[in-house]
């Protein structure tokens, strides 16, 4: 019963990517060769290099904030302030990376809704501003997209934990945030690390953000490799810039697994 | 006093979060409803509906985009259908050998998929395929069948097995048994996995920007060029028909992803 949809996935998933590794190593006459990979750090070895700080810091800036939602959701001690913080978080969970960029186009703008509301609070200078819209406006858009599911599956995790050793530890005098870092995080990190895994890997492959929120250089190499298809049907350095994202997303995974295989926790 | 001053922080805090989730959302009504709006003005000069009426008028790209992108979701949650039920079913009920492996196989959420999009639509231009609605419905349907197995997995997973076993001692064929008891019971998460497939696939941009150009524009594709061709107004509309079902989806989860479920996806 699983074989067609294992036959789908191996149709339009296995073997277009064995199709990807084969072009990144094939020259243009068909010879195997590391032609594609010299072009590809020659001309986009900065990008890759901008691509890896920009997922590294977001999925980052990501798990602190999922540990610090999660744990006031757990150990807060005001239940309205937690209810609005449950309601509130979730809200970009399911909207789509396009429309978020299109959001954060205009919002991180040097005119943008969030330089204008700081500028009416007088908490900026409106000669200083600039806008956002370069590596970092990447970043905030990318952790507004995906704090909130890395939030969800560790508050889920969180909220399944006994809650004796935290009362324990709260009885003993321990602090809100002594609580978070001592006891629970190391008891949901298998958790954090499958939904921070996940969110690294879904930001390396993200083409519409980087395109709408930075147009220029440098840029993510997901750019890059519709550039080479698009312009130039160029399949070989696209698919060696592929192989690079692969090994950065098989870099996530080998630390997933290494934590898991320590831990027997997740899959 | 403290407990004063500990509901300021509180307030600042929150409020800045509510800042920074809404402020976005914000922008984007503030530019669906502007007719004019530039520098270095802080809100729209003159407001109004106008441009609804040009994005909605019967003839425009948006509506037959529209059009195109809930035909696709459809069938692309039919045929995901067809597949994850069963595999789910397998996989969470039934003893599968090798069954690690495969739902390793059935991982590619955890992949860079950009370069499979490409690849496929070069593999899809020799079969012909390229640039047509069942090319596209083929690349959702890979994309969301992994979420699709994996929920339904959750779900069957989910089931007490001595309810089937009840059934069985009754005299229930196991075919009866499946369509009666496990099918129903596991009901809302094919139905979770069934929203998910259809928002999925009208959300998604990069395959159907491969596969489906020039000849099959879907909703985020109009977006997308509205975007960069500086009509934000336009773009703004067309992002707010997308935001709505993935609001609403984010509002009614819970009642269909049970807390232990998501655990087990884990």
């Amino acid at each position: 019963m699983v074989a067609p949809a294992l036959a789908m996935v191996l149709a339009l998933f296995v073997y277009p990517l064995g199709m990807s590794l084969v072009s990144a190593f094939t020259a243009k006459d068909g010879a195997p060769s590391l032609d594609n990979f010299a072009k590809a750090f020659e001309l986009y070895g900065n990008d890759m290099v901008f691509t890896l700080v920009i997922v590294t810091v977001s999925t980052a800036l990501i798990g602190v904030l999922a540990a610090v939602i999660g744990g006031y959701l757990v150990l807060g001690a005001h239940p309205a302030a937690v209810s609005i913080l449950k309601g509130l978080y979730r809200w970009p969970l399911f909207i789509p990376f396009i429309v978020a960029a299109q959001c954060m186009r205009t919002f991180l703008a040097k005119n943008g809704l969030m330089n204008n509301t700081l500028a009416t609070l007088r908490l900026v200078d409106v000669g200083s501003l600039s806008g956002l819209l370069d590596w970092r406006g990447i970043i905030v858009t990318f952790v507004w997209k995906e704090t909130p599911f890395v939030a969800l599956l560790v508050s889920g995790a969180m909220a399944s934990l006994d809650r004796a050793t935290i009362e324990a530890a709260a009885n003993l005098g321990a602090g809100g945030l002594r609580i978070l870092v001592g006891i629970i995080l190391p008891q949901v990190a298998g958790v954090m690390l499958v939904g921070l895994t996940l969110a690294f890997v879904t930001m390396l492959s993200v083409l519409s953000v980087p395109i709408m929120i930075s147009g220029g250089s440098p840029t993510m190499i997901t750019v890059d490799m519709a550039f080479r298809v698009n312009s130039y049907g160029d399949y070989g350095v696209a698919n060696a810039l592929a192989f690079v994202s692969y090994a950065m997303a098989g870099l996530a995974a080998w630390i997933y697994l290494q934590r898991n295989a320590a831990t027997g926790i997740g899959l | 006093m403290r407990a004063a001053l500990g509901w300021i922080l509180r307030g600042g805090l929150l409020g800045s979060l509510a800042f920074a989730i809404f402020g976005p959302l914000a922008n984007l009504i503030l530019w669906a409803v502007a007719i004019q709006w530039y520098f270095p003005h802080k809100l729209p000069l003159t407001w109004g509906f106008k441009y609804w009426g040009e994005v909605f008028k019967p003839t425009s790209d948006t509506v037959a985009a529209l059009g195109t992108s809930v035909l696709i979701a459809s069938i692309t949650v039919v045929v995901c259908l067809l597949l994850a039920v069963p595999a789910g079913y397998a996989l969470g009920r039934a003893q599968v050998p090798g069954r690690r492996l495969i739902l390793l196989l059935l991982l590619p959420q955890a992949f860079p998929n950009l370069a499979v999009y490409f690849n496929v639509a070069r593999l899809f231009y020799t079969v012909g395929v390229n640039g047509t609605i069942a090319g596209v419905v083929l690349v959702h349907a890979a994309h969301g069948l992994v979420i699709a197995v994996w929920i339904a997995a959750a779900a069957f997973a989910a089931i007490d097995p001595e309810l089937e076993l009840a059934a069985r001692n009754i005299g229930a064929s196991a075919p009866r048994t499946a369509l009666t008891v496990t099918l129903p019971l596991a009901m809302p998460g094919v139905t979770a996995s069934a929203i998910f497939v259809f928002l999925e696939s009208l959300d998604e941009f990069t395959g159907t920007y491969f596969v489906g150009v020039p000849d099959v524009t879907t909703l985020p594709l109009v977006m997308f060029t509205a975007s960069l061709a500086g009509n934000y107004q336009i773009a703004a509309i067309t992002a707010l028909v997308l935001l709505v079902p993935s609001v609403g989806f984010m509002l009614l989860i819970e009642r269909f992803l049970k807390a232990d479920m998501l655990a087990r996806i884990g």
